[in-house]
């Protein structure tokens, strides 16, 4: 069983506290891993340790709504979400992705249903909850004025995260996205893939369990997109729970578990690639098909056909 | 020729089209627009009837001076077209920042295949009226009781209007001109800082120099060692080259029945040249200065993590300690914030001033009573300056949150450690000016020990009541989407929150100085014997009770309304 480093900080650690890492049942450790890369030991992509008969679901929605006054964004979602398991959420543009993730992350209010992250409803106890998730939103809105550096120090922060073992984290991860030497330069100065960098590190940055992102692909070039990839691997291969939305259905496909594609604020297919093929009787279809499949996507090819012939003309 | 080319471009109001119909768009889906309207109706028309009677007032004694009047009142108008020419050209090479170089739309438009002239015309137009409005509407009771006092004709109406329009342009293109220039030397972001901190300190300057001119001495012409050197004082243009003093001998010519069209074809022909002159520019050196203002990736200098700040808060638990961290460096790494302490500079040390010139101490001592009657109003005036104080820090505190709420509802720190925490960043430095303000003016007023201490500790409890009501509504009517944080008290909200303090403030000063009078004056005619404290302790008591709940009730409603909105 892993040491759970950063929760010994939690409780007052100082500058005794080290970053020891014992690998899970059939790893092995591992020296620092070479800059850039997601090694699949590195320990700072481990999620705190949890007893392993616990069989409590990371995440369950129970019947979710979300309403903005008479438009019913997310009607009635219910979905279990067990641990190690990477998770995609996909939909077409206004499907409720978004609004779900957000609520999922504690960030909107459902308008009914309930929120289980770890055992613990994000509405009657949003700090227990909450101390659970990392969170990555979509647009990298960042305080422009603190430094690379200084911003993740502050999100271990409010997670209650400090010490030693937050700066060998935060050292860690800068340079796993190569951002060491911009990390005592003003955010306003970075560019977007470099927001988008400092995001997925701070949702790293005090340990969750979950991690719950939005289009984690945008604004990353293919390195960084190749590396969040492992990093997700990695990450739940120790344990923890990734539950992401995404357009980019190659990224679904290579890496989610299992999948729930969303229409009109429902879910209209779930499960694992064979399942969907299955329930969309695509036989050896890919997730595109599938997905054009079921969200009457298909008649796209249609409007295609029909632009060609009027570019034609 | 392909058919593409000959396609009409879009036109100067098609590129405006887009403004008007947010604004419109706005106010229609506003469920609060009955209740803004009437409140902003009624407050305007307030102020407005304020202004024409003060101006009203002047005029009518001008008047009556025989011989100097019409120049006093030629005077007075060239100084104040003078102020709102100062305070146009400022906030139009700010305004012409954001308009024509940071606006997120402005992709679009420079994308899109229009003539650069249109786009001029289009950016102008907007910039005129984002920084023009409010001395639009200053001038209309201005003119208006100009007009009154000498009953003009309606003629007089349509050559203010005439006039007024060139007057607005005139700072319109210089200012945007002059920001045109030097986004072309900086980066349209350090620009914004560099602009920011000129304007502020020429604001500061203007409005130090113009109560240290002391202006109301045009009202005492006695305090001129001669006659001769007071007129000789008010024949001077303020300057006759300046488009401010066109304006006004224009208008005063008219109203004295000899009207000269020099200053008005000045005025006009002038307009007229800084437009073409403008759209020149605009043609010549806009692409350039567009494509700096986006090269926003400059380098900083590194900066090494302050442990100074750590230090300080070694002992608060850590969401706490990286809250109050993360709010002090923003807060002085952000030009257009901490700036405006330089506004708050001025603020006081001309309110001090204004105490030190008070007429108390001329001729005959004046009886102890009236300076503690001065001390009370003192201390709703000192108040009232910590509440445009806390107008400008502490109100615009959550909305400036708005983008990175994601940040703080994902977190598992609850709102309300995230209000006390502005709280206390909004107190303790108000508290550090309110009460030396409070302490310092007393002393130079000579009150007496018991009105300082009580005083003095009324201020504590307004300073707490102040940022809790300014934290308050500031939740409560936030403006989440600006990118200026200066904009942010000039909204409907901070328009709540001047009025709800200041019917605080004098619902305190009403609790205290009544029984406070009645107590001294008991003292000072009977002794201590006849004294009765009951009615002191009763006024004390209920400045206190009302302190309490101004403290509670703002606060907590501001936290439960950021817990109930959805981000």
């Amino acid at each position: 069983m892993r040491t759970d480093t950063m929760d010994e900080q939690t409780d007052g650690a100082g500058p005794d506290a080290t970053t020891t890492e014992t690998p899970p049942a059939g790893g092995a450790v591992t020296d620092t891993p070479p800059t850039g890369s997601a090694p699949a030991e590195d320990p700072v992509l481990a999620p705190p340790v949890v007893d392993e008969g616990d069989t409590t679901p990371m995440l369950q929605l129970e019947d979710v709504k979300k309403s903005y006054g008479g438009f019913h964004a997310v009607k009635g979602l219910s979905l279990s979400v067990k641990r190690g398991e990477i998770f995609g959420f996909l939909g077409p543009n206004g499907a409720g992705k978004t609004t779900t993730i957000r609520m999922v992350a504690g960030v909107l209010r459902p308008s009914s249903g309930r929120v289980v992250v770890g055992g613990d409803d994000l509405l009657a106890s949003p700090e227990k909850a909450k101390s659970r998730v990392g969170y990555i939103p979509d647009r990298p809105y960042l305080y422009d004025k603190l430094s690379g550096g200084e911003f993740l120090r502050f999100v271990a922060g409010l997670w209650g995260r400090e010490g030693d073992a937050v700066e060998q984290r935060a050292d860690r991860l800068l340079e796993l996205f190569h951002l060491t030497p911009w990390k005592d330069e003003l955010i306003e100065s970075y560019s977007h893939g470099m927001r988008q960098k400092i995001l997925i590190s701070s949702a790293l940055i005090h340990q969750p369990e979950l991690i719950v992102v939005d289009e984690p692909m945008v604004g990353l070039d293919p390195r960084s997109a190749r590396l969040l990839k492992d990093l997700f691997r990695t990450f739940a291969g120790h344990g923890g729970t990734v539950f992401l939305s995404t357009h980019t259905l190659e990224v679904a496909e290579a890496l989610c578990d299992r999948i729930a594609i969303i229409n009109q604020g429902q879910i209209i297919a779930f499960g694992t690639m064979e399942e969907l093929r299955a329930q969309s009787e695509s036989g050896g279809a890919d997730l595109e098909d599938i997905f054009l499949k079921v969200t009457g996507g298909e008649a796209m090819s249609d409007i295609v056909e029909s632009l060609r012939e009027a570019i034609e003309r | 020729m392909s058919q593409a080319a000959v396609r009409p471009r879009a036109g100067l109001f098609w590129l405006l089209r887009p403004k008007i119909r947010t604004k419109l768009n706005r106010a229609r889906t506003d469920e609060g627009r009955l209740f803004k309207g009437f409140l902003l109706g009624f407050v305007g028309l307030f102020f407005w009837a304020l202004i024409f009677g003060v101006i009203f007032r002047m005029l009518l004694y001008f008047r009556g001076t025989q011989g100097i009047g019409d120049l006093l009142a030629a005077k007075l108008l060239g100084l104040a077209f003078l102020t709102f020419l100062m305070i146009l050209v400022l906030s139009n090479v700010i305004t012409a920042l954001s308009t024509f170089f940071l606006s997120e739309d402005l992709e679009f438009v420079v994308a899109a295949p229009v003539e650069a002239e249109t786009v001029y015309a289009a950016r102008l137009i907007e910039t005129i009226v984002d920084s023009s409005w409010m001395v639009a509407l200053l001038a209309i009771p201005l003119l208006l009781a100009y007009g009154a006092v000498y009953a003009a004709s309606p003629l007089y109406y349509l050559l203010a209007l005439a006039t007024v329009v060139p007057f607005l342009i005139i700072p319109a293109v210089l200012g945007s001109a002059g920001t045109l220039l030097l986004v072309n030397v900086f980066p349209a972001r350090r620009t914004r800082d560099l602009l920011a901190l000129i304007g502020l300190f020429a604001a500061a300057g203007v409005v130090t120099l113009f109560r240290f001119l002391r202006p109301e001495r045009l009202m005492s012409p006695e305090e001129f060692s001669s006659l001769v050197d007071f007129v000789a004082v008010l024949r001077t243009p303020t300057s006759a080259w300046l488009p401010s003093e066109w304006a006004a001998d224009a208008l005063m010519s008219f109203l004295s029945g000899r009207f000269e069209w020099f200053p008005f074809v000045f005025l006009w022909s002038t307009a007229l040249m800084t437009l073409v002159v403008g759209g020149w520019l605009h043609r010549r050196y806009f692409d350039a200065g567009f494509t700096r203002a986006q090269e926003g990736a400059e380098r900083k200098e590194g900066r090494a993590r302050s442990r100074i700040l750590d230090r300080v808060f070694a002992r608060s638990e850590p969401a706490s300690r990286v809250m109050l961290g993360k709010e002090i460096r923003v807060f002085f790494r952000d030009t257009t914030q901490w700036s405006q302490l330089v506004l708050l500079g001025v603020l006081v040390a001309v309110y001090v001033y204004n105490i030190t010139v008070l007429p108390l101490y001329t001729g005959e001592q004046v009886s102890f009573l009236l300076i503690n009657a001065v001390s009370f109003l003192n201390l709703g005036l000192a108040g009232f300056v910590v509440a445009a104080i806390a107008a400008r820090f502490v109100f615009p505190a959550m909305s400036i949150e708005g983008r990175m709420m994601w940040l703080m509802r994902s977190s598992p720190v609850d709102v309300r450690k995230l209000f006390w925490t502005k709280y206390k960043v909004g107190t303790v430095p108000l508290l550090l000016v309110a009460v030396p303000l409070i302490v310092g003016t007393n002393i130079v007023l000579e009150a007496t020990p018991f009105i300082l201490i009580l005083t003095s500790i009324t201020m504590v409890g307004i300073t707490f009541a102040l940022t809790s009501l300014a934290l308050g509504f500031g939740a409560l009517y936030p403006n989440y989407d600006t990118e200026n944080v200066a904009e942010i008290p000039t909204s409907f909200g901070g328009l709540l929150f001047m009025m709800a303090a200041v019917s605080y403030l004098a619902g305190v000063v009403i609790l205290e100085a009544w029984p406070v009078y009645l107590y001294l004056n008991g003292r000072f005619q009977g002794g201590e014997a006849v004294v009765s404290v009951v009615p002191l302790l009763m006024g004390v008591s209920g400045a206190a009770i009302l302190t309490a709940l101004a403290t509670w009730l703002p606060l907590r409603a501001g936290i439960r309304r950021v817990q109930s909105l959805d981000f």
